[in-house]
């Protein structure tokens, strides 16, 4: 299947169980102002269901040791824990190998380990780097260091009014000197799905790798890196339902060989001497020090919770929260949705008339809900469509349409407030 | 806590539909930008000093209602008095907002800016109300831009911090 339009597609799977579901999630609990909490903010973080909690505290209890170190009882189990999370990781984006799994702090640092590993090495002065208007600043602040490092240049996809990128204008910016794409996958401030599989097609036609930023994917598509055939798939932990401070790059392992190491230390070496060090092989010449193991174990469990539900149903329930969200919210007079391509993830960026969306959050969380207002790490974004700031409602599976009409009803309770 | 409709009230969202002392002065003696990079607030505020005396102020920018409503009755509040009387209250504003100085207990000169003593209990929104006035010492202090994230800042300092 095409993983590209996987969250679009209804299946004919019997659909989510969103109460059932629900009951997973402790948090959901939660009374905020009085109010029940309507956390519409998990493009920034998403929530823990109790199978993934679970399976940290059963880790941590039960489990732990350092890894691939001492030949003990609790050594080895972690480790073998460890791997089998890496296991479950490839097999969430359909990866070749387990050694193309490199388990890092999150999308952040897997980009800065490319940057790093791939970019000072192979990138020089007068080489081009193509970006999009649409990436978070993760995914721009490593280009523009290394750029600013070597003398490079970073050129530009823009966008049009809908947020959709212009495929024609990304083409033309291909010449001898382009080294590297980086594009992401879902627009976090939008929530435009971009054409990756047809962009990585056209960049290996130039001969060009390309990293995906799949942050804002990898909890609502069917992510295949292997039908998308992109070089680097960048996503975190916590946006998926996982912990903060795990992350994952996937790497094609011909180019995760060529690499330089990100960072020097222990385990990512397999000897050595103060005249010569001889790195480990992939992924550990990546996984310098501890990582944080029982972070890696419940992201794997999370990836097991997600599988379970299946990505195509989550895909297909949260279309159908955003299609109710977008009929209702443009029934609102004096608000404007921004980001109205074809083919978008659960986010809805909006602006009200004479309203600051500062305001409008502020406001809407004595209502106990909770959305992301700001420029959401995509200033370019907002420089696009002119504004300083958006308020942002993002969904997730365990959204529910009645959560849809708690959010409109705080919308107009602020445009009451200020008349 | 109290409530943060309470924040919103008439005065607040008053002078935030309709911003006094709002646009630039021609022959400004003092002027400063004051940015928040966190939400993209901005402000331009400009000043004329006669003899140590505010004779005029004007502002404009794009910003939250707390932060312009701030502004405007900031301008208000300061205009026609002395640079030692608006350092006052600066402070006193300063103290206000980050909850240092006890409305009912201890003395000061805020009058009708003490409508932004709610934004203690947000501490997201402190700096909205704060921008202003953070803008005004840079004013007197000839520093052409702030932020309320400048570490060199001497307003920086207060957020969260002991000075």
């Amino acid at each position: 299947m095409n993983a590209i339009h996987g969250a679009l597609k209804p299946e004919t799977a019997p659909a989510l169980d969103v109460e059932r579901i629900r009951a997973d999630f402790p948090i959901l609990k939660l009374r905020v102002k009085g109010k029940p909490l309507v956390y519409l903010d998990n493009a920034a973080s998403s929530q823990m269901p109790r199978p993934v909690i679970d399976r940290w505290v059963r880790y941590q209890t039960t489990q732990h040791a350092n890894i691939h170190r001492a030949v003990h009882y609790l050594s080895e189990t972690a480790t073998a824990e460890y791997e089998a999370a890496r296991r479950k990781l490839q097999a969430f984006i359909n990866a070749r190998e387990e050694r193309e799994v490199i388990f890092t702090r999150g999308t952040t640092e897997s980009i800065n380990l490319v940057m790093h590993g791939y970019g000072r090495k192979f990138i020089g002065q007068g080489d081009e780097i193509i970006l999009t208007t649409l990436e978070h600043h993760s995914n721009i602040v490593p280009w523009q260091m290394l750029a600013e490092e070597k003398g490079a240049k970073l050129r530009v996809v823009p966008v049009n009014d809908r947020g959709e990128l212009e495929l024609e204008q990304y083409e033309t910016l291909f010449n001898a000197r382009t080294r590297f794409v980086g594009v992401t996958h879902v627009s976090n401030a939008l929530g435009t799905i971009n054409p990756v599989k047809e962009m990585i097609a056209a960049a290996h036609r130039h001969g060009v790798p390309v990293l995906v930023d799949g942050a804002q994917a990898a909890p609502h598509l069917n992510v295949d890196v292997q039908d998308l055939d992109c070089d680097f798939y960048a996503f975190s932990g916590h946006k998926m339902c996982g912990p903060t401070g795990i992350g994952v790059l996937y790497g094609r392992a011909g180019l995760l060989e060529s690499m330089q190491p990100y960072q020097g230390g222990g385990d990512m070496i397999l000897s050595v001497t103060f005249e010569k060090t001889t790195y480990n092989v992939i992924p550990h010449k990546f996984e310098a020090g501890t990582p944080p193991i029982a972070a890696a174990v419940a992201l794997g469990a999370a990836a097991d919770y997600l599988t379970a539900i299946g990505m195509e149903r989550i895909g297909a329930y949260e279309s159908g929260l955003l299609d109710y969200a977008t009929v209702q919210v443009n029934r609102i007079p004096g608000v404007r949705i921004l980001g109205t391509a074809e083919k978008k993830a659960a986010v809805l960026s909006f602006v009200m008339d004479g309203v600051h969306p500062h305001d409008v959050g502020t406001l809407l969380n004595e209502e106990g809900v909770a959305i992301r207002t700001g420029h959401h790490c995509a200033q370019p974004v907002m420089q696009r469509y002119r504004v300083a700031a958006t308020s942002r409602a993002s969904f997730a599976f365990y959204n529910t349409m009645a959560e849809v009409d708690a959010l409109v009803a705080a919308i107009r309770k602020v445009q009451k407030v200020f008349g | 806590m109290a409530d943060t409709k309470q924040l919103y009230q008439e005065v607040i969202l008053d002078h935030n539909k309709k911003p006094r002392n709002w646009g630039t002065l021609a022959d400004a003696t003092h002027k400063a930008e004051g940015h928040n990079p966190l939400c993209g607030d901005h402000l331009s505020l400009t000043l004329r000093m006669r003899e140590q005396v505010i004779d005029a102020i004007a502002f404009h920018g794009e910003s939250c209602a707390i932060c312009k409503a701030s502004a405007s009755m900031m301008t208000g509040a300061v205009k026609g008095r002395s640079r030692r009387d608006a350092e006052t209250l600066i402070q006193e504003f300063r103290d206000m907002a980050t909850g240092k100085l006890d409305l009912d207990q201890q003395p000061h000169h805020l009058g009708k800016l003490t409508v932004f003593a709610g934004v203690r209990d947000l501490p997201t929104r402190v700096k909205c109300a704060i921008l202003p006035w953070h803008t005004l010492h840079a004013a007197f202090h000839a520093i052409a831009s702030t932020s309320t994230e400048a570490e060199a800042d001497p307003m920086h300092a207060p957020i969260g911090g002991s000075a």
